[in-house]
């Protein structure tokens, strides 16, 4: 597999399971590769997720310590057995699907332990995270091996590439962007906000969108961009689903759920006042 | 929760050098990305419905801020596990952890809660011999808020679907140490400590902080990952997550109504048996002043307090617990109502237009 290939994978069409790769594994592996022993170039790890017929979803991972020198490589894989069990006890449905490793390119001795993955799971698929970002960017890949060569004679392992795709749950998408927010900050750090500041921040954000929509109608209609009809079609659908309401109705609603909101404030304010006042009776 | 008790104090002692010294509290508490998501992931696939999720903090302390650098979850509590698990469980995972280069400093535990009900006794009895044993550590609590889309901290799962983060660090007061040290629960010893609802924990702030290689990793998922819904926020529905919110409240007042009718007649058990002693007294002192006048021997003293045993007093921990947990709830609801307040004068400002 030369370089121009590799670096051309985004756009091949591949074949194959779809890899879906939860943030929590890359955030992990970064960590790792940060942490790791003085001297060793890059760091490898066990993989552990589901597998689906169409996709296989990595969702955990753990750092397996290894030496890798210019002959041999040895991976300790009584460590690796031995956390499996401690994460099967938490997570039981989760399994080995592969490994994991940073750095660009693939080695022989990726072969090797590719090998001893192949004794855990059928089929592993590999991993890699270019974490000293050798081509400027975060490469992420996910390849899987296939047997190559005569038959009899001398054969091979090549690794096919697979499609990486990045999956969140909601939850995660919302802590995955309070650590985006931090990247602006120079320090790295953010507080965590307060309640009406977020909200004030989803309305910004809905704003900015509104303003570039509108951005390309004016575009569209002053003929500088030629009209898409799709994108017209989703714009039709969203004037629509702004419901009419006749404005008393929506006094009413928008009333009664104002009413609603102000008197349960109220009535948790008593409630505060009220054991506050019992301390203060027992305390005498 | 001994066992933990055990693991923590084995723990500390093998690393007294760091952790044990410091005389300042923890102001501040700093986290890495990854563990805010190790901690939403093992929610989001454990604790589905179910209750609490647990698992422990490791980290390092610096200056006066605690660093919170990685973390594991602990399995459920299954029902015939026994206790023994843990502690192994524990130690297994330290061991390996320390053999990656991850801090194995274990400086608190985290915990998720179901519409922010996590006062409990339980909990206070962990965090506290926690605390014990590790001057700095607290609880983080990831509470839960909605179901759709809070030194211990605590998560709010479903406030984060909803759309923000919830996470709150807390540790035990001096005082509320002291106390639990002595363990002396009754009205008399709260008194002297004089400790209310409100001192029983501290919020420690939080600030989440990135390494740069995360960051770049940020950047790596914003161009890959597609634009996800995340304006579940501006969500006007909210009567669902009220009604929740409020009957668990009912619920508390309820039971501390209770506690409060058992002092109540505690107190009331204990002034009548004053009285009675009182009179009893009285009349002993009335009947020997009549002997004495005709001359014969007074009657003895009989030992008043095996007659009149004093009523036991309830225990007050509990209802500090529950004024502690009312409290929350009220905080939560109103903090719930001013954002939703905001939502509608949004929504009536834009229907305006129309």
């Amino acid at each position: 597999m030369s370089a121009g290939e590799l670096s051309s994978f985004s756009k091949m069409s591949v074949f194959g399971p779809v890899v879906k790769i939860h943030p929590v594994v890359l955030a992990s592996i970064c960590d790792s590769y940060e942490r790791r022993n003085e001297g060793a170039s890059r760091v490898i790890g066990t993989l552990l997720g589901t597998i689906d017929k169409h996709s296989i979803e990595v969702t955990n991972c753990f750092s397996v310590p290894h030496n890798e020198s210019e002959d041999e490589v040895a991976v300790d894989m009584e460590f690796a057995k031995n956390m499996y069990e401690l994460h099967k006890r938490v997570s039981p449905t989760e399994v080995i699907i592969g490994w994991y490793a940073t750095g660009f390119d693939i080695t022989e001795h990726s072969v090797l332990i590719h090998e001893y993955y192949s004794r855990e799971a059928s089929n592993p698929i590999h991993l890699t995270v270019d974490s000293a970002l050798q081509s400027g960017k975060m490469n992420i890949r996910a390849y899987v091996s296939a047997q190559m060569g005569v038959p009899g004679k001398t054969v091979g392992v090549m690794f096919t590439p697979l499609s990486v795709k990045y999956v969140y749950y909601d939850t995660e998408r919302i802590g995955v962007d309070l650590l985006q927010r931090t990247r602006v900050t120079p320090s790295r750090t953010k507080g965590l906000t307060s309640d009406l500041s977020q909200v004030a921040g989803s309305a910004a954000r809905v704003q900015d969108m509104l303003t570039t929509v509108l951005a390309y109608i004016e575009d569209v209609l002053s003929g500088k961009v030629t009209a898409d009809n799709s994108v017209g079609r989703f714009l039709m659908d969203l004037v629509n689903k702004v419901p009419t309401i006749s404005a008393e109705d929506f006094e009413n609603m928008l009333n009664s759920n104002i009413n609603d909101l102000l008197m349960v404030t109220y009535l948790s304010n008593l409630t505060q006042a009220q054991i506050a006042l019992n301390e203060k009776l027992v305390l005498l | 929760m001994a066992s933990r008790k055990e693991s923590s104090s084995v723990s500390s002692t093998a690393m007294a050098s760091t952790g044990g010294t410091l005389d300042s509290p923890v102001k501040q508490i700093q986290i890495e990305g990854l563990v805010v998501l190790k901690i939403i992931k093992h929610y989001q696939e454990e604790g589905q419905g179910s209750e609490v999720v647990q698992g422990v903090l490791l980290g390092l302390v610096v200056d006066d801020r605690l660093e919170i650098t990685n973390c594991f979850p602990f399995p459920q509590h299954t029902e015939d596990d026994a206790d023994f698990d843990e502690v192994q469980y524990q130690m297994e995972m330290m061991r390996s952890l320390r053999h990656v280069n991850i801090d194995h400093l274990h400086v608190g535990w985290y915990q998720s809660t179901y519409y922010g009900s996590f006062v409990s006794r339980a909990l206070l009895d962990s965090q506290f011999s926690y605390q014990h044993a590790i001057e700095e550590s607290v609880v983080l609590i990831y509470g839960f808020l909605l179901f759709f889309s809070h030194l211990f901290p605590i998560l709010d799962p479903i406030k984060t679907a909803q759309g923000s983060l919830s996470l709150k660090a807390y540790r035990l007061t001096p005082k509320l140490m002291e106390i639990c040290k002595e363990k002396d629960f009754t009205p008399e010893g709260l008194k002297k400590a004089n400790i209310g609802f409100e001192h029983m924990f501290e919020e420690v702030p939080i600030v989440i902080k990135n390494s740069h290689l995360i960051s770049v990793l940020m950047w790596e998922l914003e161009d890959k990952s597609t634009v996800a819904d995340k304006h579940e926020l501006l969500n006007l529905s909210s009567s669902n997550h009220l009604e929740k919110s409020l009957q668990l409240l009912m619920d508390r007042v309820d039971d501390m109504s209770q506690d409060i009718v058992k002092y109540n007649t505690y107190s009331r058990n204990l002034s009548k048996q004053q009285q009675q002693k009182h009179q009893y007294l009285q009349r002993r002192q009335q009947e020997n002043a009549q002997r004495q006048s005709r001359g014969e021997p007074p009657l003895p003293e009989e030992d008043i307090t095996k007659m009149f045993k004093p009523p036991q007093p309830p225990p007050r921990m509990d209802t500090l617990l529950i004024a502690g947990q009312i409290n929350n709830y009220c905080q939560n609801v109103k903090e719930f109502t001013s954002q939703n307040l905001g939502k509608l004068f949004m929504a009536e400002a834009l229907q305006g237009h129309n």
